[in-house]
């Protein structure tokens, strides 16, 4: 059993080390390393969402709200105050981070529809609030982001952002199946198996749960506050409540409780569109279809059911 | 009372009266299946632009009118049947995906069916603007009123006297109970996705020759039409009507006082705050857990 | 030597008095049990003992603190543990984790120290693991060590509740129901498992329905009715309760007292 769980663990995160270390041997021109850089971006609020949607059974619909803060705060503090980007990135997370503490309490003390109606209108109203204070933010046109440098050394080209966001990638998908296998992370799935028998085994749930949401929306606004340097520009598309069900989406589609699932679903979801772009007109319809599609038929996910799949494999090939 | 406050009462109440209409859907297919319909903004839509383009092609504004709204519930009962059924039982998260999906799925069929450009509708009988208290009333919001008028008394009587009506709203409080008594519960919810899309076009149709329609006007009108659901409690139908009415005068007062860049914010900021304070609404019942 | 008291304690639901007044004390070591007709609260009143509800009136009074209106983790924290008529398990995990997250409060395991990996955290999730494991044998469920939750039969379900308990290391331990469902040969074990408990210096409250059961691990048993305490008292002071008998046969058919509580 231990060495099985060991096994999970190493097993996956060399798989992923070693696909992100192989994978520009694929990359043959910049666009594919550009899907494959928002692939990582996403992938990485993806795990962090896991963490809140996956592992403790919460909802979120307003994440892309967190997302576009990170953006916008560090887009502004460098922008329009002059800050190095390696202070303004802290700086916005921090200041994410605060705001998913206080909004935290009160939010999760709401359960099921009334959860995922409060985080929504949370969601919308960060990105109604992004698209009207225009003098900070540029309004509905968005604004420009001045790109990352790290001790004066510009980030630019399409190379240096991949390792980058490789490397971020691998750490939070390390950092999350730490924090699952630890006490922490068992109480988190204990929330999602029976809240009140986590309460009783003395496990404070409120104050639980207000940890993971703050955690998630910190990997959000990094990997949001990313984004706005690495496209060097920033819109409040990026913020909106249908961002914020992409992500879900993304998530629910690789398997919640799965860290891998919500990397696999990252990529599934990213890279669909930009083969959809040739039948531009279908796109809705088409991703519609498939949000549906999936959830009917394959509502574990991606990498549960595949799992499912294998071990079924397995069996009929030992009773055979 | 100044004519600028009687202006912005009107229009609150006009616009409320939709978000009512929406809300009522919202409310019926909550109470049936204890789904939220996302997709319950496209109904709007699709009653509006159903209209518009059957007048387009020479129907009389009546039929055009009536053949939309059987279109629009045509489309509920399809989805209820093909992608809310299958799932029956899904956790939240599942449905909600389902849902949002389907409203995705219902706009890009939209944009492919029609375009993407603007639609009007004519209004019901005439633009002369009616002077009321110094504001002028538009005669198509004396018919959004009344209509709506109208659509509430229905079902009050529909829920309240005949057997349909009360075997819906039985299920909506006890499922099992309902099932024991041999209502057939999948047809209650069933009916009731109808019902709500044909709520929403008709609100749509109501609203389009006041402020026009395309493909993504379902989006906020659903997004409102819900909080104002919200507003007067998840599954009740008067606090619907009540929570629409009083979120449309909020908005066109706060935008005429406050701020008219943040006229989308206040129905978000009034429903986190009926959220936070009183989940279940103005008029809802106790959301009870039982261990 | 009262390890537990409770002072009129009451609760009600919309006009409807679950638990009306009832006051009782539990002594350390002892095995308590309490037993009534369905609807008598029994349940409400385990609910109020582990702060999963709030009374509407009344004390709890837990080792000299007063627990009244404080959340299921502090009651968790003071030392009482419990399990639940209407299995709630997780499902989601292993045996082992099940019994595992009942140790949660015991280690001190820092946000920063679970993020890392820490050496340290290493150590203390494979102590957690074997205590984990220990307790499983204690409890009678040493083949089921790498078995998933959903995977156990109810049986065992109902076992692994208590192991989980008992990983919180409790003062005081109260079990709902622990037999409801088991066939004879299981009940009996749990009879086994309670002596156990007892032995090892255990305090034990228990409601459960089986007769036979009650009055053969009891040092003390409390009736309920209509949420109201009906009598209190050792097994043979209750079994000739002419109340008791009443409540659970009704006045006519008084003329059979013992019989129905053996």
């Amino acid at each position: 059993m231990i060495s099985w769980l060991a096994q999970a663990r190493t097993g996956g995160m060399l798989a992923l080390v070693a696909s992100i270390a192989l994978l520009p041997l694929a990359l043959t021109n910049n666009y594919f390393y550009e899907v494959a850089i928002l692939v990582g971006l996403n992938a990485i609020v993806c795990v962090g969402l896991n963490l809140l949607i996956g592992y403790a059974g919460q909802i979120s619909l307003g994440h892309a709200g967190f997302f576009g803060l990170g953006a916008y705060g560090s887009a502004i503090l460098t922008g329009r105050f002059g800050w190095p980007p390696l202070a303004a990135l802290p700086a916005a997370t921090l200041a994410v981070a605060l705001l998913a503490y206080l909004i935290g309490r009160p939010i999760l003390r709401l359960r099921g529809h009334y959860l995922a109606m409060a985080t929504l209108g949370m969601g919308v109203i960060v990105s109604i609030v992004v698209a009207t204070e225009d003098r900070w933010t540029g309004g509905p046109d968005g604004m420009p982001v001045p790109p990352l440098a790290i001790f004066g050394a510009t980030l630019t080209g399409e190379g240096p952002w991949y390792w980058l966001v490789g490397a971020l990638l691998a750490a939070a998908v390390w950092l999350s199946l730490n924090l699952i296998d630890s006490p922490a992370g068992r109480a988190l799935r204990a929330l999602s198996g029976s809240e009140v028998a986590a309460e009783v085994s003395g496990i404070d749930s409120a104050r639980q749960k207000v940890q993971v949401f703050v955690i998630s929306a910190v990997f959000a606004a990094i990997a949001g506050a990313l984004t706005a340097h690495y496209s060097g520009f920033i819109t409040p598309s990026k913020a909106t409540f249908f961002h914020s069900i992409e992500l879900v989406t993304m998530v629910v589609l690789g398997g919640m409780a799965s860290t891998f699932g919500a990397v696999l679903g990252a990529v599934v979801l990213t890279t669909l569109p930009q083969l959809l772009t040739a039948f531009k007109e279908y796109e809705m319809v088409a991703l519609g279809a498939i949000m549906m599609g999936t959830m009917i038929f394959m509502p574990k996910g991606l990498v549960p059911s595949l799992a499912l799949l294998a071990a079924s494999v397995r069996v009929g090939r030992a009773t055979a | 009372m100044s004519a600028e406050l009687a202006q912005y009462l009107l229009s609150g109440i006009t616009i409320g009266a939709i978000y009512a209409l929406v809300a009522l859907g919202f409310s019926i297919i909550f109470n049936a299946s204890h789904v939220i319909n996302f997709a319950q903004g496209e109904f709007v839509m699709i009653g509006g632009m159903t209209t518009a383009s059957l007048i387009g092609a020479g129907l009389p504004l009546p039929l055009a009118i009536v053949a939309a709204v059987i279109v629009a519930a045509a489309m509920g009962l399809a989805l209820e049947k093909f992608a809310v059924e299958p799932a029956r039982g899904a956790p939240v998260v599942t449905l909600i995906i389902i849902t949002i999906g389907a409203s995705i799925f219902l706009r890009g069929l939209a944009t492919l069916v029609w375009d993407k450009k603007l639609h009007a509708l004519p209004p019901f009988s005439g633009q002369q603007p009616i002077e009321i208290a110094g504001a002028a009333l538009l005669p198509q919001s004396l018919w959004v009123l009344g209509v709506t008028l109208a659509i509430v008394l229905a079902l009050s009587w529909f829920f309240g006297r005949t057997l349909l009506g009360k075997a819906i709203l039985a299920t909506s409080h006890q499922r099992l109970a309902a099932q024991l008594v041999g209502i057939n519960v999948r047809q209650v919810v069933f009916i009731s996705f109808g019902l709500s899309a044909a709520l929403g076009a008709v609100a749509g149709i109501l609203i389009t020759p006041i402020t026009l329609t395309a493909w993504d006007v379902g989006i906020m009108l659903g997004l409102k039409g819900f909080a104002a659901a919200v507003l007067g409690g998840l599954g009740s139908g008067p606090g619907a009507v009540l929570g629409g009415l009083a979120l449309g005068i909020a908005e066109t007062l706060s935008a005429g006082y406050l701020s008219s860049a943040y006229k989308d914010v206040i129905a978000f900021v009034l429903m986190l705050a009926v959220l936070f304070f009183r989940p279940r609404g103005l008029l809802g019942g106790r959301i009870t857990e039982r261990v | 030597m009262s390890l537990l008291r409770v002072e009129a304690l009451s609760m009600e639901f919309g006009g409807v008095r679950a638990v009306d007044h009832v006051s009782f004390e539990v002594s350390r070591g002892a095995v308590h049990s309490i037993i009534g007709p369905n609807g008598a609260g029994k349940t409400t009143l385990l609910n109020l003992l582990t702060g999963i509800y709030a009374p509407s009136g009344g004390r709890i009074l837990f080792e000299d603190s007063d627990l009244t209106g404080r959340a299921p983790w502090e009651f968790a924290v003071a030392g009482v543990a419990r399990t639940f008529q209407n299995l709630q398990v997780f499902f989601n995990m292993s045996a082992l984790e099940n019994v595992m997250v009942g140790r949660y409060r015991r280690e001190r395991c820092s946000l920063v120290a679970a993020l890392l990996r820490t050496a340290a955290l290493k150590r203390a999730e494979r102590a957690c693991r074997e205590e984990a494991a220990e307790l499983m044998r204690f409890v009678g469920l040493g083949a089921w060590l790498d078995a998933r939750a959903d995977a156990m039969p109810y049986g065992g379900l109902k076992r692994l509740e208590i192991a989980r308990a008992l990983a919180t290391q409790p003062r005081l331990l109260l079990l709902d129901e622990p037999a409801a469902g088991l066939n004879p040969a299981e009940t009996l074990e749990v009879v086994g498992l309670i002596g156990k408990l007892s032995e090892r210096g255990h305090t034990v409250v228990l409601v459960e329905h089986n007769m036979r059961l009650v009055m053969g691990v009891s040092d003390h048993v409390l009736v309920l009715d209509y949420g109201r305490k009906l009598a209190e008292g050792s097994c043979e002071q209750v079994r000739g309760d002419a109340r008791v008998i009443e409540a659970y046969l009704g006045a006519a058919e008084a003329g059979e007292p013992a019989s129905a509580l053996h």
